[in-house]
């Protein structure tokens, strides 16, 4: 709703490797895209880059949706804005203490470093008990004098983090308005302010990420906007956050720690979105790179959103985030026989350099990609980075080697050997996600993506039981497509902890009420079309005694107690099988997002319309040996943009396309939607 | 026919994830924090005729790593012997005496014979860590206990769950001898769901693979496990390895206890001989065999974690010399010290005998502590009892890869300490600081990890506080010419008064009135290596961030830091480190 509107939208995601693009232009229903390696020291350059490469009109374009790692990198390499502390006396090692744990299970090695040095960690007298009684007063004369140590130390940021503030914020909201006449900048992080509940150590961590990236992901917006200015651009730019929604960039750095997971997140809405579209609502994301594999739940086209994620190692962000679970397994996992005589793939991996044998730059571990490649699934010709020169017997030579002869197989043997153990453990660590949030994979479909999702979709999900595979039109910018169809979302938690019989009518009701006022004020803000506003509704119980939550979605917010005792009742049967019908539930919490869907988008034009055949043979492009089963079989090979919108294509076949390779296996069967989707039925049951 | 190495892998992963769906079902649903948030639990599947161990869950707490496969052997042989009652499908037979297979009484086990075609294949079995199963102390570590019964109801094997029913009469024995026994319902059920969902899976891996393919892989896969574990052991220098671990006192008579360790590799086995250890104490420091082996266990598993743990990775281990130590306690010894405090000396021993041969693997002594405070009384305000745990972390070892993580879990566990804003909430406490040990990282060229130091006060009615914590006397050992870690410190102050426990850091009982404060610093980790080849940086470095005084690091690094702010004085360091 900009001033002239030509209503073309861009989305961009910058992610380890390539910065995508798409972008729609709706008057002519084009779309353009582009592909360009990363810059991560300033990913400014990157995204002007993939904005040239596509031709795109900055003067013309109405809006640009942008996903960024910024802060996730800053947070995992640990580049962060020097940040100070101010917190309760007695308590400044929370952050570097944690919860008494260990990286591993086993092994007694392993290191921590805290997001705050010690030294930048100074202490003040206060303190609040747990029921936000005032036991010390504030000494407001020890924060000032806090505030500016931390001023000389350079840092360009702060959190102020006192025990209990979510009882009471009294005194982080006292300390607050200290620190602001006296801080150079805005950089200022109330502990409470992102995430007001109990537990010292998750509230700090969470508040430090935030303090830590927020100067970096200021200063980077701020010269991405100054950069797209320069080349004419007048709209505004939204950022993904890792909820699955955006925010403007006027606001974004305010709660910067939000915008950790922006990647992942935006790849599960497309998924999310492709499946409304197509009717099928329950997914399960399957984004196989070339180091690792995110996975995530999709329910009533709704991805499972969870505010307990640790990013890394006692690295808890405890705000709202799509619930990706990273799983080490990518083309580039490496392949080994232990001392036991057994297979192993992964968990380390060759990474992107120096990468599988097959991309010629000194691998000399095998890896799933060469695999893939001696078994003819990937073509060898096609393989971009194959341009190094590593023959295909070289790859034969080292699968021989190192795992051919201690295995008493021959190079192929071995190669269907490394796909058949990283299949296995993919499938296992795919349902170890599902049912850890209480569901059966043989209730979903499988999206998948990336650049190797799509060769191992079809045996991961025979292995699963799972029905049908989905693979949409652009599996490789998957996370730019997220952008643009990513909707406006604001997620509420408030705290209720009341047992279900002390629960006073129409309170439930209430809190839901002033949720989704707040989150409706905020979408209005905002200066974007809205074409319809979703309210989710959903509830945290357990029984009382218990300490983990289960959680409840609700159809409506005018829910009775006996409704939340039974509709309780069924979800933790359905998930543990287990029957307690005796204990009383207490309701933890009460939440609700408030969803602002912005234009359809039509995702048929995704792959260009003029270059479709008009039959599947028209698009066959040759064919080539591919090894399923123990044999080769001749396999035909199709180009996906050729493919006509409608077909039906059994397997065995394969379908190419810039930026994947889609294996249809034997027995199963391939059709096209109309917005250009894949779906594999597997067994070709329908 | 042989199984090819694809199929094992496949099944071996299967066999795997079982265990793992089980461990994870049972955190979840369980209605105890110490199981449902602290994972101290664990979940396995174990041969049929001799108990062993086939599969364990990744996740399970590690100090059961070796103790199901012997409490399921024991079973199965008193099944046999008519000892115990026969089993039928869908029964589960409930079990927690340390003597036949356990730990400590408070560790529960459940054990389900799994069925296929009417014969039983093999067992599912799961231990959980309830609160309390009675005894004179709130949560049953008695510090001062004699006799097994002083420390809790100790139940033989019986079938809790007949053909699939919960019998109410055996039910009913347990919860009048148990405190908070209303929420232990919901526990039970949670466990015993928990080896329905194993039974699930395991039919589904069946039916896919065969029975006889299962059966087939499993040998195999005992077979292969042995064999990586021969072949990390190979890789040790032949020779004999010593050390001595120490325990403070046994609660009772204040006297050290010795482990004496000797380990020989013998080809591709290991041998570790435990002769001349003390012999069984009065009080609560005992281990009962199973413990014992499977601390020996752990430990390995910590030293080489890649070997799969099954049967088949214990068999070349061999443990000699126990009996009539305190390693192998019998009826009615006390034992409730076992799991959570000689376990990890025992692990401690083994680590301190092997670092000179695997200087890379193994790190110096880690704190090696449970830290466990009970604090039990009554809150006038709420107008009820309570029984409040802490348990808490201490430094790692140095290593030859860095220095020691701090606040880490004990050696034998993997469990969570609560947040201090939880547990004002739930007790009448208030905590003055929660902090880092200041100079408790034993020195060395790595050094130690630092230990927790947190002060507690209570804030109103009464209560008394228990304490069964070790490494007071004796910090965790150095190695390669590091420094011992700083050792446990426990001060109570009564009235402003403060008293230091006998035990150092095991007694029970003492009284506490409102302003009463519990002062807890625990131990560090030992040091890696000469503390004088430190680099003077890092040196540095730690005592700008007060983690070691200027004074320590000149007395224990020898490294002399001068002006403001500190620098290293280097012609000052060069000449006290050169020093004899």
């Amino acid at each position: 709703m900009m001033g002239k509107s030509s209503g073309a939208v861009v989305g961009v995601d910058v992610g380890g490797t390539f910065t995508d693009l798409v972008e729609l232009l709706p008057d002519t229903g084009q779309v353009r895209l582009a592909k360009v390696p990363s810059t991560l020291d300033n990913q400014a350059f990157g995204v002007l880059n993939a904005l040239d490469q596509a031709g795109c009109d900055l003067a013309a374009l109405d809006l640009i949706v942008h996903g960024t790692t910024t802060t996730t990198n800053a947070v995992l390499e640990r580049k962060l804005a020097r940040t100070g502390l101010i917190t309760t006396a007695g308590f400044r090692d929370v952050l570097e203490l944690g919860r008494r744990t260990r990286p591993q299970p086993y092994g007694m090695k392993g290191e921590f470093t805290p997001l705050i040095p010690r030294d930048l960690r100074l202490e003040v007298p206060e303190r609040m008990d747990a029921a936000g009684k005032i036991v010390t007063p504030l000494d407001e004369g020890a924060v000032l004098s806090a505030a500016q140590r931390l001023i000389d130390a350079g840092c360009e940021a702060v959190v102020i983090h006192f025990l209990h503030a979510y009882a009471n914020p009294a005194h982080e909201l006292r300390a607050g308005e200290l620190l602001a006449g006296l801080w150079p900048n805005e950089h200022i992080t109330l502990g409470h302010a992102l995430l007001s509940e109990s537990r010292e150590f998750e509230r700090g961590v969470t508040a430090a990420a935030n303090a830590a990236v927020q100067p970096l992901l200021d200063r980077y917006i701020k010269r991405l906007i100054a950069e797209l200015k320069r080349g004419g651009y007048q709209g505004d730019v939204l950022v993904m956050n890792g909820n699955g929604g955006m925010v403007s960039s006027s606001r974004v750095a305010r709660e910067a720690a939000k915008t950790v997971m922006s990647g992942p997140a935006s790849g599960v809405m497309a998924a999310a979105y492709t499946g409304r579209k197509a009717g099928i609502g329950n997914l399960i994301t399957y984004d196989m790179g070339g180091t690792s594999t995110d996975v995530a739940l999709i329910r009533n086209a709704e991805p499972s959103v969870s505010n307990e994620i640790e990013i890394e190692y006692a690295m808890p962000i405890h705000v709202p985030m799509v619930d990706v679970r990273t799983v080490g397994a990518g083309g580039g996992s490496i392949a080994r026989v232990n001392p036991a005589g057994l297979l192993e793939v992964g968990p380390d991996s060759a990474g992107a350099d120096p990468g599988p044998i097959c991309y010629g730059k000194g691998g000399a571990d095998p890896t799933i990609s060469d695999a893939n490649l001696l078994l003819g699934r990937l073509d060898p010709a096609g393989l971009n980075a194959i341009r190094g020169g590593v023959a295909l017997d070289h790859v034969q030579e080292v699968f021989a080697r190192k795992l051919g002869t201690p295995l008493g197989l021959d190079a192929v043997q071995a190669a269907a050997a490394v796909i058949e153990i990283a299949n296995m453990k993919m499938a296992g660590a795919i349902r170890m996600v599902s049912i850890s949030l209480g569901a059966d994979p043989r209730d979903f479909a499988l999206f998948a993506f990336g650049g190797a999702g799509p060769l191992h979709a079809a045996a991961l999900a025979r292995e699963l039981a799972i029905p049908r595979v989905i693979v949409p039109s652009r599996p490789g910018i998957t996370n730019a497509i997220g952008c643009v169809v990513a909707d406006l979302r604001h997620d509420f938690v408030n705290t209720v902890n009341t047992p279900l019989d002390l629960l006073q009518p129409g309170q439930l009701e209430q809190v839901f009420t002033l949720q989704t006022q707040e989150g409706e004020a905020l979408i209005a803000r905002e200066n974007i079309e809205i074409r319809q506003i979703r309210r989710l509704y959903s509830v945290d119980m357990q029984f009382i005694g218990q300490t983990h939550l289960l959680r409840v979605p609700l159809d409506r917010p005018d829910v009775t107690p006996a409704d939340l005792q039974s509709l309780f009742n069924a979800a933790y049967f359905r998930r543990f099988r287990v029957r307690l019908d005796d204990i009383h539930a207490n309701l933890v919490n009460a939440n609700t997002s408030v969803v602002g869907a912005r234009a359809e988008l039509d995702l048929g034009a995704l792959i260009d319309p003029t270059g479709r055949k008009d039959t599947v043979q028209a698009a066959q492009t040759g064919e080539r040996p591919v090894h399923f089963c123990g044999t080769w079989q001749t396999t035909p090979i199709y180009w996906r943009d050729h493919l006509p919108v409608q077909f039906t294509l059994p397997g065995p076949a394969i379908v190419q396309q810039m930026d994947t390779t889609l294996l249809i296996e034997p027995g199963d069967v391939a059709t096209g939607d109309a917005d250009g989707n894949i779906i594999i039925a597997i067994g070709g049951r329908t | 026919m042989s199984l090819d190495p694809v199929t094992l892998s496949v099944i071996q992963a299967g066999l795997q994830q079982v265990c793992d769906e089980m461990d994870l079902s049972f955190s979840r649903a369980a209605f105890s924090p110490v199981i449902a948030e602290a994972n101290d639990r664990s979940d396995g599947i174990y041969a049929a005729e001799d108990g062993a161990l086939i599969a364990q869950g990744v996740g399970g707490l590690p100090v059961f790593v070796g103790t199901m496969q012997y409490s399921t052997r024991t079973l199965i042989s008193m099944i046999a012997q008519g000892k115990a009652a026969g089993p039928q499908p869908d029964d589960i037979y409930i079990v927690n005496d340390p003597y036949l297979g356990g730990t400590h009484l408070m560790d529960v086990r459940f054990a389900r014979p799994f069925y296929r075609n009417g014969a039983i294949f093999c067992w599912l079995s799961n231990t959980g860590h309830w609160p309390d199963t009675g005894g004179v102390v709130p949560g049953g570590f008695s510090a001062s206990a004699t006799a097994v019964e002083q420390e809790g109801l100790r139940l033989p094997p019986v079938r809790l769950f007949k053909q699939g029913r919960l019998d109410p009469e055996i039910m009913a024995i347990i919860s009048s001898n148990i405190r908070v026994a209303d929420q232990r319902i919901g526990d039970v059920k949670a466990q015993a769901a928990a080896l329905l969902v194993g039974e699930d899976r395991l039919n589904a891996l069946l039916d896919r693979y065969g029975d006889d393919t299962v059966t087939q892989a499993i040998a195999e896969l005992r077979r292969r496990a042995a064999i990586q574990m021969r072949a990390f052991i190979a890789k040790i220098p032949e020779g004999t390895y010593r050390s001595t671990a120490w325990i403070d006192s046994d609660g009772v008579v204040n006297e050290p206890l010795a482990i004496h360790l000797t380990v020989t590799r013998d080809g591709d086995e290991l041998r570790f001989d435990f002769s001349g250890s003390s012999p069984p104490c009065a009080g609560p420091m005992n281990s009962v065999l199973a413990t014992t082996l499977s601390s020996v266990y752990l430990a390995m598993r910590h030293i080489f974690p890649e070997v799969p743990m099954s049967a088949g990775a214990f068999e070349p281990l061999h443990v000699t010399g126990v009996e009539g130590t305190f390693l192998d306690a019998r009826y009615p010894r006390p034992v409730s010290g076992c799991a959570a405090e000689v376990s990890q000396r025992i692990a401690e021993a083994v680590f301190a005998a092997l670092v000179t041969a695997l200087p890379d693997r193994v790190t110096a002594a880690p704190a090696g502590t449970s830290g466990n405070f009970a604090l039990g009384g009554y809150d006038p305000e709420r107008d009820r009892d309570f029984v409040m745990y802490q348990i808490s972390g201490g430094g790692y070892g140095g290593n030859a890869d860095h220095d020691g993580l701090s606040n880490g879990c004990s050696t034998i566990g993997i469990s969570k300490a609560p947040p201090v804003e939880i547990m004002e909430q739930a007790f009448p406490v208030l905590y003055h600081h929660y902090a880092l040990h200041e100079g408790s990282g034993g020195a060395g060229l790595h050094r130690g990890g630092f230990g927790l130091d947190y002060m507690v006060e209570l804030r109103r009615g009464a209560a008394t506080a228990s304490f069964v914590m070790d490494h007071g006397r004796f910090g965790p050992q150095g190695v390669m010419g590091g420094a011992e870690g700083g050792v446990n410190q426990v001060i109570v102050w009564q009235a402003g008064n403060p008293h230091t426990p006998a035990h150092l850091s095991k007694e029970q009982d003492i009284p506490l009135a409102p302003g009463d404060r519990v002062h807890v610093r625990t131990p560090g980790g030992g040091g890696y290596g000469d503390p004088f080849q430190r680099p003077p940086d890092a040196v540095l470095c730690d005592v700008q961030l007060d983690r070691y005084t200027p004074q320590q690091a000149s007395d224990l690094f020898g490294v002399v830091l001068t002006g403001d702010p500190l620098q290293v004085d280097s012609a000052a360091t060069h000449s006290l480190r050169s020093r004899d």
